[in-house]
């Protein structure tokens, strides 16, 4: 398997903390991967270091064979990975459709954009009603689904998401990994951070379990979520 | 990006235009007929202080970086045309050459102040900013030894006026009949520049460029995210807005033909974002009515005196004293009724809607 994204012994610190260490991880293409983990286990860490957010003390990463260590977050972006941040993060004070659009901003095949915006209106009915709307105004959901609709604009190969299910309803958490199981399904690979071992072991096929900034277990989502200690520390047993 | 809807799209019509354009044409005749020829001066500076506002605003209102320095911008703009167009260093270049080269020069400023200060936000930035703006001014203030660059606290006197040939902006000149005052002349070139000033800011406002700075202002990382070049862009900000400051400094010195430290102070700064922020912040009309607003009221108070005396027969209190306390007092009041601003775009009303909310 030649993987899509490969992490390897990335390394990160805050000043004398050390939040991600030695970490390594692989995302195949096409595939959905979750990295799994308590409250500041370093997983939005690990998430910003790959993004080019944050620069990693050591480590490197590698997408489709090209070394992204150390490039500044929009040249990241530009290589076809695209970050939803944590809480969301989309432009509070832009429209929906002015939301979508500055996810394209790095295109300028204007025809393409345009039938991208399409699909993304497809993918997301409720936007669509609101396209004219501030973002701010919409429901955490929606803004959720606006800040996947706005990464999917980017045409990415690999979605980086943080949280999507952080201060969602039950019912709002379904609606959004609905459509995160659609983009997937149409080949993007995904990486996914999440609080929610259950739903996110669910969702994927291969997770990582992440623990004070290391990985002690990784394997396919089903081995995980049978293994006794995954059970006991994240399925709440 | 024809199927984006736009925010705040204005509507031209011919006759409104037309109408506008004459009306800013006729403008100084009228204020000079009706309330004298002091006032056509102050018309002339308030022009000045719309470039200004407009400069700043691209700072400020567009990519949302809060620069209480902005001054130090003015006030480079304004030594270098002093240099070049005095007998201070016997120096008198034409203004067409010195005009670009202070606002160059002040957008390089603009740069070499964005670098150190890029990951600065709200108030971190402010502070920085204020400090670099008091910097230069006591650079200013002191440069007259051991070389004498600024002629210290006295300032540079004797400034050439804009002249082009023998056609100088100083003195008056008879065309079609009328005879038109330096003062009259100074307004329509001011003018020219705010409008083209005006155009710039419009473009930059719907242009790929002014996407990414609301992008920045609404949430840094998601922009990064986006494939924005925050670093650049924020760079870019600080230039244009350095600029504008700079050409607007030219041409005050010009005006002026004396400048001196003193002119260049924190309270300019903070009277050029209060323009800003009373008229409505990243709204181009707002800027410009809160830029004229803050120039002219403080002059119209100074009347003060005479509307006590023919309301009461005599002055109570002290106009100097009422002046400004008058003042103050619309500024809270205006922050009070109209916390977005006199004249506030959607995005910023929609602000303020969601933090009452």
């Amino acid at each position: 398997m030649s993987a899509l994204l490969s992490v390897s012994q990335l390394s990160v610190a805050y000043g004398g903390i050390q939040a991600v260490r030695e970490l390594s991880l692989e995302v195949a293409p096409g595939e959905m991967t979750c990295l799994i983990g308590a409250n500041g286990a370093g997983k939005t860490t690990t998430l910003k270091a790959i993004s080019g957010l944050i620069a990693p003390q050591s480590g490197s990463v590698q997408f489709d064979g090209q070394a992204l260590t150390r490039l500044p977050a929009h040249e990241v972006a530009r290589r076809g990975l695209a970050l939803v941040p944590e809480g969301r993060g989309v432009f509070p004070r832009m429209s929906v459709v002015e939301n979508l659009m500055m996810g394209a901003y790095t295109r300028n095949d204007r025809a393409a954009i345009s039938r991208d915006l399409d699909q993304v209106y497809a993918l997301l009915p409720r936007l669509t009603e609101r396209r004219a709307q501030m973002a701010g105004l919409l429901s955490g959901g929606e803004q959720q689904m606006l800040a996947l609709g706005r990464a999917m604009m980017a045409r990415p190969r690999l979605l980086l998401l943080d949280e999507p299910s952080m201060g969602l309803a039950p019912l709002m958490v379904q609606a959004v990994f609905d459509i995160i199981r659609q983009i997937a399904a149409g080949g993007v690979a995904v990486l996914l951070i999440e609080q929610n071992a259950h739903l996110a072991l669910k969702t994927c096929a291969r997770g990582y379990v992440l623990e004070n900034g290391a990985v002690t277990l990784s394997g396919l989502s089903a081995e995980l979520a049978a293994n006794p200690a995954v059970r006991q520390a994240y399925l709440g047993e | 990006m024809s199927s984006v809807p736009k925010l705040n799209k204005p509507q031209p019509r011919w006759l409104v235009f037309g109408l506008l354009a004459l009306g800013l044409a006729l403008l100084p005749f009228l204020v000079d007929a009706g309330l004298g020829r002091s006032w056509v001066r102050l018309l002339d500076l308030a022009l000045l202080y719309v470039m200004l506002a407009l400069g700043l605003n691209i700072v400020v209102g567009y990519a949302g970086l809060l620069d209480l320095g902005y001054v130090a911008f003015y006030a480079l703009g304004a030594y270098v045309y002093a240099w070049l167009a005095s007998p201070h260093f016997g120096l008198h270049l034409p203004f067409w050459a010195i005009l670009p080269l202070g606002a160059a020069l002040a957008g390089l400023f603009g740069v070499l102040l964005g670098t150190p200060t890029l990951r600065l936000r709200g108030d971190y930035l402010a502070i920085v900013t204020l400090g670099f703006g008091e910097i230069i001014r006591i650079f200013m203030n002191n440069l007259n030894a051991p070389v004498n660059l600024t002629n210290g606290p006295q300032g540079i006197n004797l400034i050439d006026p804009v002249r082009l040939g023998e056609f100088s902006l100083s003195q008056p000149h008879a065309l079609f009949g009328y005879t038109f005052t330096g003062v009259h002349l100074t307004y329509y070139l001011f003018l020219l520049l705010v409008l083209a000033v005006i155009f710039i800011s419009m473009r930059l406002e719907d242009s790929r460029i002014g996407r990414a700075w609301v992008a920045i202002r609404e949430d840094e990382i998601a922009a990064a995210a986006t494939g924005i070049n925050t670093r650049n862009l924020k760079l870019l900000a600080f230039a244009m807005g350095a600029t504008f400051g700079g050409l607007a400094g030219g041409l005050f010195a010009s005006f002026q033909g004396f400048i001196s430290p003193e002119s260049f102070n924190l309270m300019e700064s903070i009277m050029i974002l209060c323009m800003i922020v009373l008229g409505g912040m990243g709204h181009i009309p707002g800027v410009i009515f809160g830029a004229v607003v803050l120039t002219l009221l403080p002059e119209a108070l100074r009347y003060t005196g005479d509307w006590q005396r023919t309301l009461f027969g005599q002055i109570y209190i002290d106009p100097a004293d009422l002046r400004m306390l008058l003042f103050g007092v619309a500024l809270v009041a205006v922050m009070l009724y109209r916390p977005a601003g006199m004249i506030p775009s959607a995005r910023r009303r929609q602000e303020f809607a969601d933090a009452k909310g």
